[in-house]
């Protein structure tokens, strides 16, 4: 079995196609694992690791602390809004002085984009970007490509568009390089306001039109639009990005051909997406919670598994 | 490299149904005994043995599942590659169940003692037994003895003992490898 060729996960930017299909094979087996009556295998019990969260989550610090002891690794919690960054401290002195507690591997959400990258640079640790500002998000587009080819048998080939915000997704970046190395074709969609200037210079089109996106498409995965990073207004109001970019089930019955649909969560109901398509059977989203923890094991196995020991 | 021949064609099938009867006179119709073939090379047994006792002996209903071990092996960080995993398909619970653990070959024992930790995650058996093809004596890093054993072999360390399937490696043998 081949390594990683990489000792972090800082972007999908930075992995190879063969990476990605090793930590899929990977979470194959561990899905299997957190779906039996003991969930836990014991891999990782001399492994420690910090989640450091200097942004909001719910669902992927979740995830990530339950593949982590999944895994049987100690794990240590870190939320920036009672911490002493509050106090001043610099990102490397908080992070170094937690390392200084002997932990191996370090999980971490920062509003920065490059936080993961920059601190990589400067600690002695293995680290996950668990979403670093609008720049990537990598675990999330592992996901969303192990999803896609749970639900369709491959990812080569397929046809995905990414609906919303596109601007300032993170999630939309990691996916359109994720996607990319698995051999799918992309499209962007939604109003111009929330679609980067240079995004062609990715290889990816721009479809502005949502009733033709779909039309094209074999996956479509809807994003939040994300108020709170928006710095002025990219569009009229909710119920006007609703109408021209909201999925309803009236866009998925004029279609003649049975689409999956996917969405990384927080749901806006409404707003991208009905409840109605939410919650029908074309949509695989809880799927994607579940997969999550799968993909996370994967990567957190695959990357401790490159740690030196203390004693070699 | 030389290699001699521990059992040809003719004494892999004898064995197998000795060992099938053993399991036989053990657990009767199977009624609450399973078989747990070991991944990867474990299972290619415990399927031979499966469709020994359902189709020599009519053992309806018999239980037989694959177990992988690699998240519970004690060597993990301790080689330069990480340890790839096969998959587990048990699609039952062993919960107070006779589990018999099916492995081609019994060399140190860690692999055994990582299988008797993993088949708890699908319930307390009653009592769990060990079926190898071959016992490498005198090689143990544990204590873990076989109930059943095809052919017991005295292996140096450097001697490889290579078990080969027909539908894997297009023939029944067993050779000790010479390296």
């Amino acid at each position: 079995m081949s390594s990683l060729s990489v000792d972090h996960l800082l972007g999908i930017k930075y992995v190879t196609p063969e990476d990605i299909q090793l930590i899929f094979e990977t979470a194959d087996q561990f899905k299997e694992v957190i779906n039996r009556p003991i969930k836990k295998v014991p891999s990782l019990r001399d492994i420690t690791i910090a989640n450091l969260f200097f942004e909001n989550s719910t669902r992927t610090r979740l995830s990530f602390e339950l593949a982590e002891k999944r895994l049987s690794a100690d794990v240590i919690n870190f939320s920036a809004a009672s911490s002493s960054v509050k106090k001043g401290e610099t990102l490397i002195d908080t992070v170094n002085n937690i390392l200084s507690m002997k932990v191996d591997m370090v999980v971490m959400r920062h509003p920065n984009p490059g936080a993961g990258l920059f601190l990589s640079k400067h600690v002695k640790a293995s680290i996950v970007n668990a979403g670093d500002g609008a720049h990537e998000h990598p675990t999330q587009a592992l996901l969303d490509c192990f999803s896609i080819r749970e639900k369709l048998g491959d990812v080569a080939g397929k046809k995905v568009v990414i609906v919303g915000d596109i601007l300032h997704s993170r999630v939309a970046l990691s996916n359109i390089f994720a996607l990319q190395k698995l051999g799918a074709s992309v499209k962007v969609c939604g109003p111009k306001t929330l679609i980067p200037k240079y995004i062609d210079k990715l290889g990816v089109e721009v479809e502005l039109n949502l009733e033709k996106a779909l039309q094209w498409c074999d996956v479509a995965n809807m994003l939040r639009v994300q108020n709170e990073r928006m710095d002025s207004s990219y569009f009229p109001s909710s119920r006007e990005y609703s109408l021209q970019y909201g999925l309803t089930k009236a866009h998925l019955d004029r279609l003649d051909k049975e689409i999956v649909v996917m969405h990384p969560g927080p749901i806006n109901r409404g707003v991208e997406i009905t409840s109605d398509v939410a919650d029908s059977n074309q949509a695989i989203i809880l799927d994607q919670v579940e997969n999550g923890v799968a993909v996370r094991m994967a990567v957190i196995y695959l990357l401790a598994s490159k740690i030196k020991r203390d004693d070699s | 490299m030389s290699q001699k021949v521990l059992l040809n064609q003719t004494e892999v099938h004898i064995t197998l149904h000795r060992l099938a009867c053993q399991l036989l006179e053990n657990h009767l119709d199977f009624s609450n005994a399973v078989l747990i073939g070991l991944q990867p090379r474990g299972v290619y047994l415990a399927d031979r043995l499966a469709q020994l006792l359902k189709e020599d002996y009519n053992i309806k209903d018999l239980q037989l599942g694959y177990l992988d071990i690699t998240f519970y092996r004690d060597d993990f960080r301790r080689g330069d590659k990480p340890l790839a995993a096969n998959a587990t398909n048990i699609e039952f619970i062993v919960e107070d169940k006779n589990v018999v653990i099916i492995d081609d070959v019994l060399y140190t024992g860690r692999s055994i003692r990582a299988a008797l930790t993993a088949i708890q995650a699908f319930g307390r058996p009653k009592n769990v037994e060990l079926l190898c093809l071959i016992d490498r004596r005198f090689s143990r890093h544990l204590p873990i003895q076989p109930n059943y054993r095809g052919r017991q072999v005295d292996a140096i360390n450097d001697e490889k003992v290579k078990v080969c399937w027909q539908e894997n490696d297009g023939e029944d043998a067993v050779y000790l490898i010479n390296k």
